[in-house]
């Protein structure tokens, strides 16, 4: 089992939740992230100059099993990718242990609804 | 015949009256979307209160003290608890409803210039000060019958009277209070704190636009008759003209020295345009009064960099720049513009040296008596919140409630 986490453009979120549902990754949770980098956005307020560095993204995190690993981060890619800079990175981490909940299956098997 | 004329004079001052009257939720919006949304009740309850506090002063003592029979063109005889019968052009009840709203006027424009560090209960007591005994007083040398009326000082509704008094005392009180925690930087530089809703300060300056013209032309006190007809007619147009010239005045000006069209600044402008067309909206041309806008948007913009930039003088919503500063500027020019004494309109320079001399008394006396004032306060009870009030917002602190939750 795999964790990916990636943090993307803001607009590009709608893209890549339906790139990811059209290639089977039902599930994965996700939340407003704020950073800081390279980019900085200038602006004025009352003749004052001041920055914006806190740029603003969404931070996604997919627990998938392993033969669906590659899918997920391609899928990722090619859905959040602009060209432009900032559209953000891809980690993936080992996962030692699922559960759910409500049946106590382990692993793989807590991952996906067996029909 | 006359009692028709009474009637309509009578509905148009107080109809003037509820327009102006308006004007107050115009500076609540303002003041509450240029500051932060931390500090949005308290600037509300400040609204609400100096209207509150000042309309039962100026009932009490100040409306007399303006307008009662003069003592040596300094103060009117003042006398308590007004309640008169009498009619001149129109009811004198409805004369101090509409001098009501302008004296609350002065009172609010205060407010934004100390905003977001003032303690609440010390803005209490310079609510009552200001309608009671500041405004009352040098409105009496003006509109009572007091010295500089003597003189011929014209300043039809008060861009020197109600608006530049406010801000004079705002000046005084935003320095002595000193600038908001954050506002400079170690080596002095200003720094940004924007606004939290400009949506709702575009409001405001529209609602204030719109008040205006009861400002202006509701200040003829009448509206029957050819004359009258006319004249109401001919403020409403310079009133908005210069509002209009302000406001793009302000947006190009901002456009070439900040590379953008800045919104916070173009309000500004609007504003500033009015109030400097408040003085002579009378008795300028609406091309005069185009130039008159212009000017005042001029003022402001360079008025909030020198306040924020040299004087390094807090102002939060440019109060100061836009009616002290603005509103000097278009009192002096009715020296130039008026086209019955102007300078420009063959009338020589007695009226622009009254005019000068009228914006210089005025000041003195707005910041000397302001400067007393948050003085005693300042010894007494305190003028500033703590450290961490002022972090953590006022609301919560001084009021227990949050405007947004």
């Amino acid at each position: 089992m795999k964790k990916i986490e990636a943090i993307i453009r803001k607009t590009k979120f709608e893209e890549v939740k339906d790139a990811l549902h059209d290639n089977g990754i039902e599930f994965f949770s996700f939340w407003d992230a704020r950073g800081v980098g390279m980019a900085r956005q200038s602006r004025v307020y009352r003749g004052v100059a001041y920055d914006t560095s806190a740029i603003e993204r969404i931070y996604l995190s997919i627990v998938v099993r392993d033969i669906n690993l590659d899918r997920t981060v391609d899928t990722i890619v090619s859905a959040a990718k602009t060209g432009q800079v900032g559209d953000g990175k891809i980690f993936v981490y080992d996962i030692d242990e699922s559960v759910r909940i409500r049946t106590g299956e382990r692993g793989d098997e807590s991952l996906y609804i067996k029909d | 015949m006359e009692g028709i004329i009474i009637s309509i004079d009578t509905m148009w001052v107080l109809i003037a009256a509820a327009l102006v009257m308006f004007m107050q939720p115009g500076f609540a919006l303002v003041e509450s979307g240029f500051s932060r949304s931390k500090n949005t009740a308290n600037i509300l309850m400040k609204n609400l209160m100096d209207f509150s506090v000042g309309s039962l002063g100026f009932w009490l003592i100040g409306y007399t003290i303006m307008y009662g029979e003069d003592i040596g063109g300094f103060i009117g005889k003042a006398s308590l608890f007004f309640n008169s019968d009498g009619i001149d052009g129109v009811p004198d009840k409805a004369s101090l409803m509409f001098q009501t709203v302008f004296a609350a006027t002065a009172a609010t424009i205060v407010s934004g210039a100390v905003a977001e560090r003032t303690k609440f209960s010390a803005y209490l007591f310079f609510s009552v000060a200001i309608t009671v005994i500041i405004y009352p007083i040098s409105g009496h040398w003006i509109w009572g019958g007091g010295w500089l009326s003597e003189l011929g000082f014209h300043d039809f509704a008060g861009s020197t009277v109600v608006h530049s008094v406010g801000a004079w005392v705002g000046l005084v009180g935003a320095a002595m209070v000193g600038p908001r925690i954050g506002k400079y930087s170690k080596s002095g530089e200003p720094r940004a704190i924007p606004g939290s809703n400009l949506a709702l300060g575009a409001l405001g300056v529209f609602i204030l636009w719109f008040g205006w013209f009861g400002f202006n032309s509701g200040s003829q006190l009448a509206a029957a008759g050819e004359d009258n007809a006319l004249a109401i007619s001919h403020i409403f147009i310079t009133t908005n003209l210069a509002a209009a010239a302000g406001a793009v005045t302000a947006m190009i000006i901002t456009w070439m020295k900040y590379k953008r069209p800045g919104l916070s600044i173009t309000l500004n402008g609007a504003l500033a345009g009015l109030v400097a067309i408040t003085a002579g909206t009378d008795a300028v041309s609406p091309g005069g009064a185009v130039i008159i806008g212009i000017i005042g948007g001029t003022v402001l913009v360079f008025g909030v960099a020198f306040l924020d930039r040299v004087l390094k003088i807090d102002d939060p919503v440019g109060a100061i720049s836009v009616h002290g500063l603005s509103g000097a500027a278009g009192t002096i020019m009715v020296g130039l513009f008026s086209t019955s004494d102007g300078l420009f309109y063959g009338g020589g320079a007695t009226l622009l040296g009254v005019q000068a001399l009228g914006v210089l008394a005025v000041a003195a006396w707005a910041m000397g008596t302001g400067f007393i004032l948050f003085f005693i306060l300042k010894k007494t009870i305190g003028i500033r919140v703590s450290r961490v009030v002022e972090e953590e917002g006022l609301d919560i602190y001084e009021h227990g409630e949050s405007a947004f939750n």
